[in-house]
């Protein structure tokens, strides 16, 4: 067997000892640097960790232990997932240096199930961002395009699996940023119901809206990943302690009889016309497969956007207040005074989307803007999940495109922090609402470029969900596609 | 909603938020931050009277866990990413006025 090969199948090899994890593991980061100098996809990498872990696996299955689901299996994870080993830079200048304390509950759950943790993804700074331009390391590239944007803010997690470099990776998402990434690179991408992951050790960005979510190149892997780091944690309060479902298991429910919504708001003004005929054909094929196409209304997702870039600022600007020079992290020299020290760290150290959205979050926040912008927003934020509720009374899941367009060029939207936004226009509803949404190939426009198809599912409906993903992955191929550049390594 | 944001008040959210700008940005901000308001007035258009705010979308309120003693951090753990620390204490400029105040 050549690597590399999915979580599924290395997890297999390495529980049958047709090849032992340390091999696994060499290969995979002798991968890494040879494909990562072009990508940019990685942080850091620990290779004397990685492989004294996988000596443990190679050990422990030598007496006969009984192995985790995903022993051996390397796994890159986001760099605001926080990890006693090494450094977690939230690709901010304000964290540098910062050494956990601690490590974040998904990174107990995976190395408790066998998973190698190879290295940390590139991010936009405290992922705020939607191309991965935004850290302060600079940009990480897509593998389909160099030229052109991962897609963020995990677009290091993304392109590390499309490239081929890991065969899974955890990233976050706040209003899109697993499902984005997953749509620009060609893989598979999750956000799960918000409570359906402990964010424990997950630096936190937008309080009510953030998610952890794996990444892999199909829904199988992507489910194995669920089923390992989903589940109640009394460490994070809105962690839910719902029971967790064998999401491997329950793949092989049939499409027939699905109940799929299709919206006209999704395919509106904006949409290229290559994404859209990617995505009606993916809908007529599962149609053609048993499943019932059942149009619905969600009229005020048109206000996601705008709900959301208050609402993900407010939570911001408090979030971030902790970064002010004493605690952790970067200090300004020859401070004249306490107020001087946090003005001057944080106004050095934070980059310019950071400080942008800090200003947006506490302008909507202050005295006197509160009641017009923060409180109508999450009254708005109320319609739009009740759209929601009203629409999976009568469909399972709901179809749609993940981004207007395919991987736009580096520095294209740089300058025009409205136009970046606009890229989550029908990403971010899921996450205002709290439920789960997934990204998957669904084809590759004129330029090589890869599409996505989004599936949204009601709140800790993730089994239905992953199943119709799965099922439509076993009448196409697109998950099977390569970047050309890696097709032949 | 007032929907732009001049470089007074620019200057004057910055120092709310304890950030240090410079001439330049205060610019760019001003423009930036009032063509995103400018956009967000959409939310003026559906009719939210009597619609509850949703601050999170779980159906959980509290949660509570037992109040029992538990062991807590030791400070050598707390204070490992300090830049700065003296003792157990993490070590600021100085907080109060030159003059005692």
């Amino acid at each position: 067997m050549t690597f590399p090969a999915t979580t599924v199948e290395i997890a297999q090899v390495v529980a049958s000892g047709e090849r032992s994890a340390q091999e696994v593991v060499r290969e995979c980061l002798d991968r890494i640097e040879a494909t990562d100098g072009a990508l940019s996809a990685f942080l850091s990498c620990d290779r004397d960790r990685a492989l004294s872990c996988a000596r443990n696996i190679d050990a422990g299955r030598a007496k006969g232990d009984k192995l985790g689901p995903l022993a051996g299996v390397p796994v890159a994870v986001k760099d605001n997932i926080c990890t006693t080993f090494g450094v977690t830079t939230c690709g901010s200048r304000i964290l540098d240096p910062f050494h956990s304390r601690y490590d974040a509950h998904v990174i107990e759950r995976l190395e408790g199930a066998g998973a190698i943790i190879v290295g940390k993804t590139n991010l936009d700074e405290f992922a705020m961002g939607s191309s991965t331009e935004h850290g302060a390391s600079g940009s990480t590239h897509n593998p389909w395009d160099p030229a052109r944007v991962a897609g963020g803010s995990s677009g290091g997690s993304a392109a590390a699996v499309a490239a081929r470099m890991v065969p899974a990776a955890l990233g976050t998402d706040t209003g899109g940023s697993v499902r984005q990434p997953a749509a620009f690179c060609g893989v598979v991408g999750l956000k799960p119901t918000y409570g359906r992951v402990s964010r424990y050790g997950l630096v936190a960005f937008g309080s009510s809206l953030d998610q952890i979510g794996p990444i892999a190149s199909d829904v199988r892997d992507v489910a194995l990943l669920l089923n390992v780091i989903a589940g109640h944690d009394a460490r994070d309060s809105t962690s839910v302690d719902a029971p967790v479902p064998d999401y491997v298991a329950k793949l092989s429910q049939p499409l027939d009889g699905v109940r799929i919504g299709v919206s006209d708001r999704y395919f509106g003004e904006g949409l290229d016309g290559q994404v859209r005929d990617a995505v009606w054909a993916a809908i007529d094929l599962m149609h053609r497969e048993g499943a019932e196409i059942v149009p619905i209304d969600l009229p005020h997702m048109k206000y996601a956007v705008a709900c959301y870039y208050i609402i993900a600022p407010a939570e911001a600007s408090s979030n971030l207040a902790r970064f002010d020079g004493v605690h952790y992290g970067f200090r300004t020299g020859e401070p004249k005074d306490i107020i001087d020290l946090y003005v001057s760290t944080r106004g050095q150290a934070f980059g310019p989307e950071v400080k942008r959205r800090i200003m947006l979050g506490t302008y909507v926040l202050s005295s006197g803007y509160y009641d017009a912008y923060y409180l109508k927003a999450l009254k708005v934020r109320t319609l739009i999940k009740r759209d929601f509720d009203r629409a999976f009374e009568s469909v399972d899941v709901i179809a749609s495109p993940v981004t207007p367009t395919t991987a736009f060029r580096l520095g294209e939207k740089t300058d025009d922090p409205l136009a970046m936004y606009l890229e989550d226009i029908y990403t971010i509803s899921a996450n205002l609402a709290g439920i789960c949404a997934i990204s998957l190939p669904c084809g590759l426009d004129r330029q090589g470029l890869p599409i996505g198809l989004q599936l949204t599912g009601p709140a800790f409906g993730e089994e239905r969900l992953l199943s119709v993903a799965h099922q439509y992955q076993l009448r196409t191929d697109y998950h099977t596609k390569r970047p050309p550049a890696t097709a032949a390594a | 909603m007032a929907s732009s944001l001049d470089e007074t008040a620019v200057r004057h959210v910055a120092h709310l938020a304890r950030l240090d700008v410079t001439d330049e940005e205060v610019v760019r901000f001003a423009e930036q931050l009032s063509s995103i308001l400018s956009y967000v007035e959409q939310l003026n258009e559906p009719d939210t009277t009597g619609i509850p705010p949703t601050a999170h979308a779980l159906p959980v309120t509290n949660v509570f866990r037992d109040d029992t003693v538990r062991p807590c951090w030791e400070p050598d753990r707390a204070l490992h990413n300090a830049p700065q620390h003296q003792e157990d204490f993490f070590r600021v400029p100085r907080v109060l006025g030159q003059d005692g105040t």
